[in-house]
């Protein structure tokens, strides 16, 4: 059978570089990183201080009352990114399309706000009754969820929850319902608020987080930075975007997922290596078709350097050609949110044709000797891009990109 | 006292990792012993509950036997 080609006409962002995509994708341009001290409230006892969180979020200026209170922030989020990228797209659900259109949304954890509040009350506070939205709140399908309910969308709806992949398998997942005829568009992303005092409290216990912010590829790197945010991107056939006068942003043209099968949080080359070879055998592209990688790049030690030594085996000669960044040294590492933020990256990255900036870049490594455009987007022709997603638990999911020219 | 730290350490891991404890020497590094990043978290978060002290991350990336963990440890109650 032959491939339908499939391509994203919207895309939606929020993220404490913007609250929409034109403002996210302006900090990036300028290399403008939404990495600050974090709530104090929250911080007092952890000790890391810095965080990419939204500060002064107000839900109630994006939606009403009665629909944002069976909403935790993850979700609230997700909606916000959907209903953006679905105005951008220009694209109207309605029972001819409605039940050959997809939603699927990926997170960690989902309504963790709700779940952590609810243990307050029950635990510290001793109360014998917790809020009855707890549930709806607090489920991780219930971004997916909501999104169908706005827009009465009847087609396959699942959540995906592969930590910080969790995004890009769920765009990986949608591309190909769309591309294998099983749908004919989706809205695909993901959403994460991880920002409370125990969750915050298990990332100081395993030690992965910088105490001042993240470096990816530098030197002196010291570890990543937690951020929250939503990215949605509208994707449909060819074919159906083009009928309908679309403004198209990029190509989806591979993906590529693959397991370490080793260590639950060190990671491992050949299991990434695997992911883009076979993202790049999906787009039937060959290595020197690529010329930017956005990566995985946490700006931890273990990630950084294994990363790169992957793109050189893969790529070879031509690794000294394509450039490769980290943008989660700007919005920080949004975890099953993050690969959305940097799959509309990557998107506005091809639209544009400028290399987004790996942010706080201080001193080359030699393990990780690569052109990481350091500090400063940089304009030039990309032709085709891979967006890299190496989570916690050995899984990765890498997606492939082409420019979208008529 | 870097003794008695050491002893908590050899107690810990042939008790939680069921290592032998005649295995377990100052010069013992966690990899030759079987344990891999995580392990070593788990021993100073351990430590760290036992001896009321904090050991930052900077440190913790230098620690690679057990030797320094206790040393570790030490500088820390020093501080």
């Amino acid at each position: 059978m032959k491939h339908r080609r499939v391509v994203i006409t919207g895309t939606g962002i929020v993220s404490a570089i913007g609250m929409n995509t034109q403002a996210f994708w302006k900090n990036i341009v300028e290399c403008r990183s939404g990495i600050d001290v974090y709530d104090p409230t929250l911080s007092d006892q952890i000790r890391f201080k810095h965080g990419a969180d939204i500060k002064g979020f107000d839900a109630s200026a994006f939606m009403e009352k009665n629909e944002l209170d069976l909403m935790d922030r993850f979700a609230q989020f997700a909606v916000i990114a959907g209903n953006e990228a679905v105005a951008a797209a220009g694209i109207v659900f309605n029972e001819d399309n409605s039940n050959r259109s997809a939603v699927i949304c990926g997170s960690s954890i989902g309504g963790i706000h709700a779940q952590e509040n609810a243990y307050v009350e029950l635990y510290r506070e001793s109360k014998s009754r917790i809020h009855p939205f707890t549930i709806p709140r607090t489920m991780p399908n219930s971004a997916a969820s909501n999104i169908s309910m706005q827009l009465g969308i009847t087609g396959p709806v699942y959540t995906i929850s592969t930590a910080c992949a969790s995004s890009n398998h769920a765009i990986g997942n949608a591309f190909w319902l769309i591309r294998n005829g099983i749908c004919d568009q989706a809205i695909a992303g993901g959403s994460e608020t991880p920002f409370t005092y125990a969750f915050l409290k298990a990332w100081e216990a395993i030690r992965v987080v910088a105490p001042d912010t993240c470096r990816p590829f530098s030197k002196n790197r010291q570890g990543m930075i937690i951020g929250e945010g939503a990215g949605m991107v509208v994707m449909e056939t060819l074919e159906n975007a083009q009928a309908r006068g679309a403004t198209i942003l990029s190509e989806l043209v591979g993906f590529g997922m693959t397991s370490d099968a080793s260590h639950i949080t060190k990671p491992n080359q050949k299991g990434a290596e695997h992911a883009m070879k076979l993202a790049l055998a999906d787009a039937n592209l060959a290595p020197d078709e690529i010329d930017y990688i956005s990566a995985h790049g946490t700006g931890t030690l273990a990630n950084d350097s294994m990363e790169v030594a992957a793109v050189r085996a893969i790529f070879g000669t031509h690794a000294n050609s394509l450039a490769i960044s980290s943008t989660k040294s700007l919005h920080g590492h949004a975890l099953g949110a993050t690969s959305a933020l940097e799959a509309v990256a990557t998107t506005m990255a091809l639209q544009h044709g400028i290399f987004p900036p790996t942010a706080n870049f201080e001193a080359a490594d030699e393990a990780c000797n690569i052109d990481v455009v350091p500090n400063a987007s940089r304009k030039g022709n990309i032709r085709h891009a891979l967006s890299n997603a190496f989570a916690f638990g050995g899984l990765n999911a890498v997606l492939a990109f082409k420019k979208w020219e008529e | 006292m870097t003794e008695i730290i050491f002893e908590k350490i050899a107690a810990l891991l042939s008790s939680k990792k069921e290592l032998n404890r005649e295995l377990i020497t100052v010069e013992s590094s966690f990899e030759a012993l079987g344990l891999d990043s995580l392990d070593s978290i788990e021993l100073i978060a351990d430590l760290e509950d036992e001896f009321n002290v904090t050991i930052p991350n900077a440190d913790l990336q230098r620690i690679k036997t057990i030797g320094q963990a206790a040393e570790g440890i030490k500088r820390a109650m020093d501080a």
